[in-house]
């Protein structure tokens, strides 16, 4: 069976992302409560489809890890 | 799931806007209470304000405006329907109230005297502050809350409020939503500050959290009100906005409208005489739209260059900060483009139009130890200085009402009941994803509530809601977060009920686009000078009333009166 992913509005940088070090600054942050730790990676990431791109989680991040897009049915 | 019990004086529900301030302003009442603020999301980002605001809409500063002028251009933006004793109370400690977030760190504009640059937006007065540097705000609070000791609990989502058998605040119910716990709080006093019912109206876009308001406020402190037997007021005068087309944020006409910039037609002329967002305003922008000489859009591109990238910095750093991102998509340059609107969903919001929970001059609901503040309060067009204003006075209210309220007893059976409706979610293997039933009910909302009204069009959506009712019994969760958007639904389904029983009984039209009703579209005579109330019975059933107005303190004058009846430009109305 085919699996198309969702295009999920927020990106995280695996690289710069320092979940695994204890960071759980965007997760607290967001106000609708999408973000959470993704245990195969320990990084941060987008796990609703529920996202009001307000910019907290991007602006808070302390190594600019998370970017922000405008979701795909309104850009 | 296992069950935390607490204890407090004054529990405050929403810790967005009002319910920092009204937590603060409870214990520096009387520093021995406990208060404690609850939250949905996270403190430090939560609310209508998580980003900062692009500045006070309705701020009352000597010099500028008094306290009269401001009631009576409310009164008259507002089409009458205003207990003005709490329009008095909002503007009378406006000034203290800036100079005291000003005290603590907040940053207003000012002029070269270190004055506050008060700006024109309105049909009559000057009443708006630009706070381009205003995206600290939630850290200022924060620090306060941390100085004056508030205990505050996040992402717990509160779901009920109980009184006790003669009908005093006792109990408020809430649930973790990531943990899952049951949490059974026990208060003498509770504030709703929950925001205004954001969730209502589906955007035209489809994409359920694409709202104006911050989707976290779905209406659930409306809920809760109707719930706990408070009166609601207004419902029917419904929140509409202009807004960036498929962004739904402001465009901003508040922030650009001081620099020069505008709101225009295809042909690019002007066509309202005010840009402050009013029923009767957003009836213009409608039959702008409607009449053919659509889509409407804001004007900028005629603005010096340095004009130009001062307005970006304000609107792409602030408030809704993803706006240049959207504009970038699409191509948008303000200094070429201008920027195409349309008419928002519909919601619930007396920041900005009138709808929310009654409440009196010192922020009291009709239910004992229960009080209101913010958006989800009935003071209309309160906008976010009203937020504080109303989170002050609710809490000093909160405060001196606990000097001798006791801590109250409920009937356990109750605790129980909803302990089983909100989990009930979770028990079930097979049925419906919360997510589908709310587009389900969000989309009707628009077939059948979104303005013109018509009688038969809302009747046929009270059944529907019916419908969509027994299908909240179908819904399954498979985690605490999923079962919070199923609360969700509850509050929102509510809301979708008064505002459809509220707009029925008011059989005559209001508020331009707010309340068109197209089978009573004249304005009824000094029997509609009335608030619409909305209650649930002893018996549970939900009863629809009229309160009577005061007597004005403030009348308008008589040059005043219909000035916001006219908003559209006089050689425009001579041609069409
Ligand atoms: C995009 C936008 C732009 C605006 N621009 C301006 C402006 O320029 N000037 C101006 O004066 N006003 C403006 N306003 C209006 C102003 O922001 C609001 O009137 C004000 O902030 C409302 O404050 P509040 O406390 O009622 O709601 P909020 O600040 O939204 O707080 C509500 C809080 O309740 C929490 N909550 C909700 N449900 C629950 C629950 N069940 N349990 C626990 N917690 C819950 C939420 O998470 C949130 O933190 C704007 C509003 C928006 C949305
Ligand atoms: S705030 Fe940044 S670093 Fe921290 S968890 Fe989120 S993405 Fe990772
Ligand atoms: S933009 Fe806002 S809603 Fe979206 S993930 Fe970030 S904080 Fe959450």
């Amino acid at each position: 069976m085919s699996y198309n992913p969702i295009d999920f509005p927020v990106k995280v940088n695996l690289d710069k992302c320092i979940a695994d070090k204890g960071c759980t600054v965007c997760i607290n942050a967001c106000p609708l409560d999408v973000l959470a730790i993704d245990l195969s990676t320990g990084k941060a990431v987008m796990k609703y489809d529920e996202c009001w791109f307000c910019l907290p989680c991007e602006k808070d991040c302390p190594t600019q890890a998370i970017h922000v897009d405008i979701p795909y049915l309104l850009r | 799931m296992n069950t935390v019990e607490i204890k407090t004086d004054v529990l405050v529900i929403g810790g967005g806007t009002a319910g920092p301030m009204a937590a603060i302003k409870a214990k520096q009442k009387n520093p021995e209470l406990k208060v404690l603020l609850l939250e949905k999301a996270n403190v430090k980002r939560s609310g209508a304000i998580s980003m900062g605001m692009d500045g006070l809409n309705n701020a009352v500063i000597p010099g500028y405006a008094t306290p009269e002028q401001y009631v009576r251009e409310i009164t008259v933006a507002n089409d009458g329907i205003v207990n003005q004793k709490t329009l008095f109370a909002y503007a009378e400690n406006s000034f203290s109230m800036i100079e005291e977030l000003d005290s603590w760190g907040v940053k207003f504009e000012k002029d070269e005297n270190g004055d506050y640059a008060v700006k024109k937006v309105h049909h009559m007065g000057t009443y708006v502050l630009p706070m381009p540097e205003g995206h600290d705000i939630k850290k200022v609070l924060y620090r306060k809350l941390k100085q004056t000791r508030i205990n505050i609990t996040n992402r717990l989502v509160a779901t009920r409020v109980l009184t006790n058998a003669d009908g005093r605040v006792a109990r408020a119910l809430a649930f973790d939503c990531r943990s899952g716990a049951y949490m059974v709080i026990r208060a003498k006093a509770v504030i709703l500050c929950t925001g205004a019912a954001g969730r209502l109206g589906l955007p035209a876009s489809g994409y359920m959290f694409g709202t104006y308001e911050n989707p976290t406020n779905a209406g659930d402190g409306y809920s809760m009100a109707y719930h706990a037997g408070a009166e609601l007021s207004g419902i029917e005068c419904f929140q509409i906005n202009p807004l960036i087309k498929d962004y739904n944020g402001p465009a901003c006409a508040y922030v650009t409208g001081p620099m020069g910039g505008y709101t225009v037609n295809a042909q690019g002329e002007r066509f309202i005489e005010s840009d402050y967002w009013s029923g009767q305003m957003m009836q213009e922008f409608y039959q702008e739209l409607a009449g053919g000489k659509g889509p409407v859009f804001l004007k900028v591109n005629h603005l010096a260059e340095e004009t130009i990238a001062n307005i970006e910095t304000i609107l792409h750093s602030n408030e809704r900060p993803s706006r240049g991102r959207f504009h970038e998509g699409r191509g948008t340059d303000y200094r070429q483009d201008m920027v195409e609107m349309h008419i928002s969903e519909i919601g619930l919001c007396s920041g900005h139009s009138a709808s929310g929970v009654w409440v009196n001059e010192r922020a009291e609901t009709t239910v004992a130890g229960l009080y209101a503040a913010g958006d989800l309060a009935c003071v209309p067009h309160n906008y976010m200085l009203g937020a504080f204003v109303y989170g002050r006075l609710a809490g000093e209210s909160a405060a001196e009402y606990c000097a001798t309220a006791e801590l109250g007893e409920v009937n356990e059976v109750q605790v129980e009941a909803e302990r089983e409706r909100i989990f009930a979610p979770l028990t079930r293997q097979h049925g419906r994803a919360p997510a589908q039933v709310e587009y389900k009910l969000r989309r009707l909302v628009n077939d059948y509530l979104q303005p013109p009204k018509v009688a038969r069009r809302m009747e046929l959506g009270l059944a529907r809601f019916a419908e969509i009712r027994a299908d909240l019994e179908q819904m399954t969760a498979s985690n605490p977060h999923e079962l919070m958007r199923a609360a969700e639904v509850s509050f929102i389904l509510d809301c979708a009920e008064m505002a459809a029983s509220a707009s029925l009984f008011r059989t005559e039209s209001r508020w331009g686009l707010y309340h068109y009703r197209q089978d009573f579209p004249e304005a009824g005579g000094g029997e509609w000078q009335v608030h619409v109330q909305v209650k649930k019975s002893p018996t549970g059933d939900m009863t629809v009333f009229k309160r009577p107005l005061e007597p004005y303190l403030a009348p308008p004058e008589a040059t005043e009166q219909y000035s916001y009846q006219h908003l559209r430009i006089k050689s425009e109305a001579a041609s069409t």
